[in-house]
C-alpha cells in the first residue's frame, strides 16, 4: 500500500528478545500517512514491546525504523518526540495535583517564567482545541476531571509537542460507548488534519469501526497484515488466536433462555461510604436466582468493585440488608468471607494477582486460598492445624484437569502461569467447592481470546448447573455474551436493570452514563 | 539452582575481595583463610566455640526469618534478645535458690521467650494498628531494652557492695548444662567452652519454625500475609493479627538468645551480652534465604567467622579482628544488598551449559 514516501512508519525486520523470549521476531510495520492503523494481538503477542520500540523504550536488537520517510535511530522518548511520534499510554501520565494547562506544559516550558510561559502555552492550545475539538477545561485540576476529558488532554498535550503520529494504547478501556464514540469522531478528525493513529487495542469492533489498515500480531509475529475491507472480525480473531473461536452469545443447551429459580441472595439497600466520605454504593440493591447469569455493567470505578467486596463479605456496607438462604445479615454482624464460603458464595477477585492467588506461592497453595482450614485439608492436634498436603496437590491436579490450566505441575509458583492459566486455576478453585452463589470480577481481563471462550463456557456450565452467577465486567461485549439480565451502574447507584432482549449498545451506555 | 547455587557464589565473591583488600594490607590471604578456618575448626575448642556463637545467630536468624515471612522487617533482636535475657535472669533471681535445675531451666526458657515475644508484639501491634513502621519501632525498642537494663542492674539488680552493674549469681538450678558436661554424662571427654545445650534448644527452634512456616495453616496464613495482604483478606485470614502474632514468635526466638548467654555462659545478669548479634541476625537469614535449614548453615557459618576471627587476631601480629569484621561487612553486602547482582551472569552461564533445557 502506498510507496514509502507516503509512509509514516516503516519499521522493517524488528527483532527484540528478552533472556528466552521472542517478544518481536522480524516484525514489519508500515503504516501510511494519514492513517488509522490498528495493532491488535492477545497478551504477550509483542505490540506493546514493537510500540516501544517505536518509541524508544527500548532498542531492537535487529532491524531498521523510517519515520517518514526518514532512517531515525530512536534511542529514547526524548528522540520520538523530536521525531514527531507521541503516545498516550493506557494508565494516564498525568499529574493530578497539578491543573490540565499545566500537565500539557510540564517538562515542555517554553521558558522558566511559569506565568509568561502559561500564558504563550495557552495561547497555543487554545488554537489547537479549535482545531481538533479536544475541548479540555485547562484551569481544572486533573484529578476533578472525568476520565474522558483527562484522556483528550492526554492526547493534546502529545499534539503540542508537535506530534504527527500519534499511537493510542487501548485508550477506550476506560470509556462509555457513547465516550468511545466521541473519542473515535476526534481521530477521524485528526486523520483529516493529517495526524497518523496507531491504535493498540483488543477489540476487534473498534478495529472495524475505525481503521483503515491492520496488524495482526501473535507470538511476536506479524500474521495478518491488510487493509481493513478486506478482514472482518470473525477473520481479526481467528488470526490472534489461531484456530476459529466463538465469542458470541452462547444459548443454554436447551436452547432456551434460562430459567431463574429460588432467590439464594438478595440485597437490599447497600450503601457504602469510604474513609474519605465518599459514597462509594448508594441504595444498591440486587436479586440472584438459581439458574441464571446477571451481569452488572459499567465504566471502572463505579461502584462494581465495592458491590463485589460487600456481597463477598470482604467489608461490611455502612446500611443495608443481605438475606442468603434463610440468614439475614445486617451492617453490625455482616457475613466474613469465611461463612460466605461455608453459605456457598463463592467469589473470583477483579485483580487475580493481588487477591486471587499469592504470586510467590506454588500453584497448589494458591489453589486452596480461601478453602485452607477446610476440613478435608486438616488433620493432626492443635485443633487440626496441620496441612493435609497431599490432598492438596491431589486436588490441584483435579482442577487443572478440569479447567485445562497449563502446564498441569501443581508445584510451579503461580507468577510463572500466564494471565489465561492463573484465571482458570482462581475459577477452578471456586468451582470444586460447588458454590450456589458465584460472584466474578473481570472474568477475562488479561486474558487471551482462547482462554476466554473456555471461562465463558464454564461460567454457563455453573449457571446451567443451577448455581446464581453474578459477573461484573467493564466490557460490554462480555456481559452481552454472558448475561441473562444486566443491570448497569454510574456512581454507585444501579441506574437501571434490563433483560438481555432490551440490551442495546445506546440503551447500555445512556445507563453507564448516568442517565435514568 | 538459585537456592543452592547462589549465595555459594556470592560467599565465594565476597572472600575474594576480602583477599584482595588483605593482600593490600600485606598479608597472605591463602595463610589467613588456612587460620581462620583452622582456628575454629581445627580443634575440638574451636569446634565448640563455633557452635556456641552459631546457636546464638540460629536464634537470631530464625528471628529475623519468621517476621520476614509476615511481610515484616524486624531488626529488633538485638533489643528482644536483651529481653530474652532480662526475663530468663529475673526468674532465675526469683527461684533459681529453690526450684530444681528440671523445673527451673524450662521456666527460664518460656520467661526469655516471654520477655522477647512481648518486645516483639508491641512494634507488631503498633504497625498493625496504628501503621508505625516496624523498622523504626524495632530498632526504637532496642534502644529502650538496653536503657532498661541497665537501669534496673544499677538501680535494683546489683549485687551490694560491687562496683561492676551485674547481678548476683544465679543458684547452680539455673545454670544450662554445659556441653561438655552433657557429654560427660555419656562418657565422652570434651573441652570446657560455652557451648551449652541452647545449640539444642535453638535447633528445635528451627525445626519448628520449618514446620509452622511450611506445614500448619498459621504459617501459611503467616506467609499469605507476607506476600500478598490482599490475597490474605480475601481468603479470611486475620493480617493484623498474624503480624502481631509473627512478631510476637520472632521475639520469642531472638529471646532465646538470653538463654544461651545468661543461663548457658554467665550464670547472672549482665549488660552487654547480645554484643550485636541481633544485627548479625539480619545477615544470616539474609544468606540462609530465610529457610531453616538455610539459617542453620549460615549461622555455622558465622560462628567459623567469629571463632576464626578472634584466633586470627591472637596469631597473626598486627591482624586485627577488623578486618574479619570486614569480611563478615563483605559477605553482608555480597550475599545480601547485591544478593541479584550475580543472579543474571551465573543463569546465563548455567544456560550455556545446558541446565536450562529441563526447565528453562
Amino acid at each position: 500500500m502506498g510507496s514509502t514516501a507516503a509512509l509514516a512508519v516503516d519499521m522493517r525486520q524488528i527483532a527484540k528478545r528478552f533472556g528466552a523470549v521472542h517478544a518481536n521476531r522480524d516484525v514489519n510495520l508500515r503504516v501510511a500517512a494519514g492513517t488509522v492503523h490498528g495493532i491488535v494481538g492477545e497478551n504477550g503477542a509483542g505490540k506493546s514491546t514493537l510500540m516501544s520500540i517505536l518509541y524508544g523504550f527500548y532498542q531492537a536488537d535487529s532491524g531498521d525504523i523510517a519515520i517518514e520517510g526518514a532512517p531515525a535511530r530512536i534511542t529514547g522518548s526524548s528522540v520520538a518526540i523530536a521525531l514527531g511520534i507521541g503516545m498516550v499510554h493506557q494508565h494516564f501520565m498525568l499529574v493530578d495535583t497539578l491543573s490540565a494547562l499545566d500537565n500539557v506544559m510540564l517538562g515542555a516550558e517554553p521558558g522558566w517564567r511559569l506565568q509568561a510561559a502559561r500564558a504563550q502555552v495557552r495561547a497555543q492550545l487554545d488554537v489547537l482545541m479549535r482545531d481538533t475539538g479536544l475541548q479540555v477545561n485547562l484551569d481544572a485540576l486533573v484529578s476533578a476531571l472525568p476520565v474522558g476529558e483527562r484522556q483528550r488532554l492526554e492526547i493534546l498535550k502529545a499534539l503540542y509537542r508537535g506530534a504527527r503520529i500519534l499511537i493510542l494504547d487501548e485508550p477506550t478501556a476506560v470509556l462509555t460507548p457513547q465516550e468511545t464514540e466521541a473519542l473515535f469522531d476526534t481521530l477521524r478528525g485528526l486523520r483529516a488534519r493529517g495526524t497518523t493513529i496507531l491504535l493498540i487495542t483488543h477489540k476487534l469492533k473498534e478495529i472495524m469501526a475505525l481503521c483503515d489498515a491492520v496488524t495482526v500480531m501473535r507470538q511476536g509475529a506479524v500474521v495478518l497484515d491488510c487493509v481493513i475491507k478486506d478482514t472482518s472480525i470473525d477473520g481479526l480473531a481467528e488470526a490472534m488466536v489461531g484456530r476459529h473461536v466463538n465469542l458470541g452469545r452462547v444459548l443454554a443447551d436447551s436452547g432456551k433462555a434460562a430459567q431463574p429459580g429460588a432467590v439464594l441472595l438478595q440485597a437490599s439497600g447497600l450503601h457504602w461510604t469510604d474513609t474519605l466520605g465518599v459514597a462509594r454504593l448508594r441504595d444498591v440493591s440486587l436479586t440472584l436466582r438459581a439458574g441464571e447469569i446477571v451481569g452488572v455493567a459499567g465504566v471502572s470505578g463505579n461502584g462494581q468493585s465495592e458491590l463485589l467486596d460487600v456481597l463477598s463479605g470482604l467489608m461490611a456496607p455502612t446500611q443495608g440488608a443481605l438475606q442468603v438462604g434463610d440468614t439475614a445479615y445486617t451492617p453490625a454482624h455482616w457475613m466474613s468471607t469465611r461463612v460466605a464460603r461455608q453459605r456457598r458464595i463463592a467469589h473470583v477477585p477483579e485483580d487475580r494477582h493481588r487477591r486471587g492467588l499469592v504470586l510467590p506461592f506454588a500453584a497448589w497453595e494458591s489453589a486452596v486460598l480461601g478453602y485452607q482450614s477446610l476440613k478435608r485439608y486438616s488433620r493432626g492436634f492443635w485443633q487440626g492445624r496441620w496441612m493435609r498436603q497431599q490432598v492438596m496437590r491431589d486436588d490441584t491436579a483435579t482442577m487443572m484437569e478440569r479447567y485445562d490450566v497449563r502446564p498441569r505441575n501443581p508445584e510451579l509458583r503461580s507468577s510463572k502461569f500466564s494471565g489465561g492459566n492463573q484465571q482458570k486455576l482462581v475459577l477452578a478453585r471456586e468451582a470444586l467447592h460447588e458454590p450456589q452463589v458465584l460472584l466474578v470480577g473481570q472474568p477475562t481481563r488479561g486474558v487471551d481470546i482462547g482462554a476466554i471462550e473456555f471461562i465463558h463456557g464454564r461460567i454457563r456450565a455453573m449457571r446451567d448447573a443451577g448455581g446464581a452467577v453474578l459477573v461484573v465486567s467493564s466490557e460490554l461485549d462480555e456481559i452481552l455474551a454472558l448475561a441473562d439480565r444486566v443491570v448497569v451502574m454510574n456512581a454507585g447507584r444501579i441506574t437501571g436493570e434490563l433483560a438481555i432482549e432490551q440490551c442495546t449498545e445506546s440503551a447500555l451506555g445512556r445507563l453507564m452514563g448516568g442517565a435514568h | 539452582m538459585d537456592v543452592a547455587l547462589l549465595p555459594v557464589v556470592n560467599l565465594a565473591l565476597a572472600l575474594i575481595v576480602s583477599g584482595i583488600v588483605v593482600t593490600l594490607v600485606g598479608f597472605n590471604p591463602l595463610q589467613v583463610l588456612t587460620l581462620l578456618v583452622k582456628g575454629a575448626l581445627g580443634s575440638q575448642a574451636g569446634i565448640s566455640y563455633t557452635l556456641y556463637y552459631a546457636t546464638t545467630f540460629i536464634c537470631t536468624g530464625l528471628a529475623v526469618a519468621v517476621a520476614f515471612h509476615g511481610g515484616l522487617f524486624n531488626i529488633g533482636g538485638e533489643g528482644q534478645a536483651v529481653m530474652g535475657g532480662l526475663g530468663a535472669g529475673l526468674a532465675a533471681l526469683a527461684w533459681s535458690a529453690q526450684l530444681p535445675a528440671w523445673l527451673m531451666l524450662p521456666i527460664m526458657v518460656l520467661a526469655a521467650a516471654l520477655f522477647g515475644g512481648v518486645w516483639g508484639a508491641v512494634p507488631g501491634a503498633l504497625q498493625a494498628w496504628r501503621g508505625s513502621h516496624t523498622v523504626i519501632t524495632t530498632i526504637m525498642f532496642n534502644f529502650i531494652a538496653a536503657a532498661l537494663l541497665s537501669y534496673l542492674l544499677v538501680s535494683g539488680l546489683k549485687e551490694p557492695g560491687n562496683m561492676t552493674p551485674e547481678s548476683r549469681a544465679f543458684a547452680p538450678s539455673a545454670h544450662m548444662p554445659g556441653m561438655h558436661e552433657a557429654l560427660a554424662a555419656f562418657g565422652i571427654a570434651w573441652p570446657r567452652t560455652p557451648l551449652n545445650l541452647t545449640l539444642l534448644l535453638a535447633l528445635g527452634a528451627a525445626l519448628l519454625c520449618y514446620l509452622g512456616l511450611w506445614k500448619s495453616q498459621p504459617g501459611y496464613a503467616l506467609r499469605a500475609v507476607g506476600f500478598a495482604p490482599d490475597a490474605a483478606l480475601y481468603a479470611g485470614m486475620q493480617p493484623k493479627t498474624l503480624m502481631v502474632v509473627s512478631m510476637a514468635a520472632s521475639g520469642a526466638l531472638a529471646g532465646l538468645v538470653g538463654v544461651n548467654e545468661i543461663a548457658g555462659v554467665h550464670g547472672r545478669l549482665l549488660p552487654d551480652f547480645v554484643a550485636g548479634a541481633g544485627f548479625a541476625g539480619i545477615a544470616v537469614s539474609l544468606i540462609g534465604r530465610n529457610h531453616p535449614v538455610g539459617i542453620v548453615l549460615a549461622s555455622l557459618l558465622f560462628g567459623v567467622l567469629y571463632q576464626g576471627g578472634s584466633e586470627l587476631a591472637f596469631e597473626i601480629n598486627g591482624f586485627s579482628r577488623d578486618m574479619v569484621f570486614m569480611l563478615q561487612g563483605l559477605i553482608v553486602l555480597f550475599a545480601g544488598a547485591m544478593a541479584q547482582v550475580a543472579a543474571p551472569l551465573l543463569f546465563k552461564a548455567w544456560r550455556a551449559a545446558g541446565g536450562g533445557r529441563a526447565r528453562g
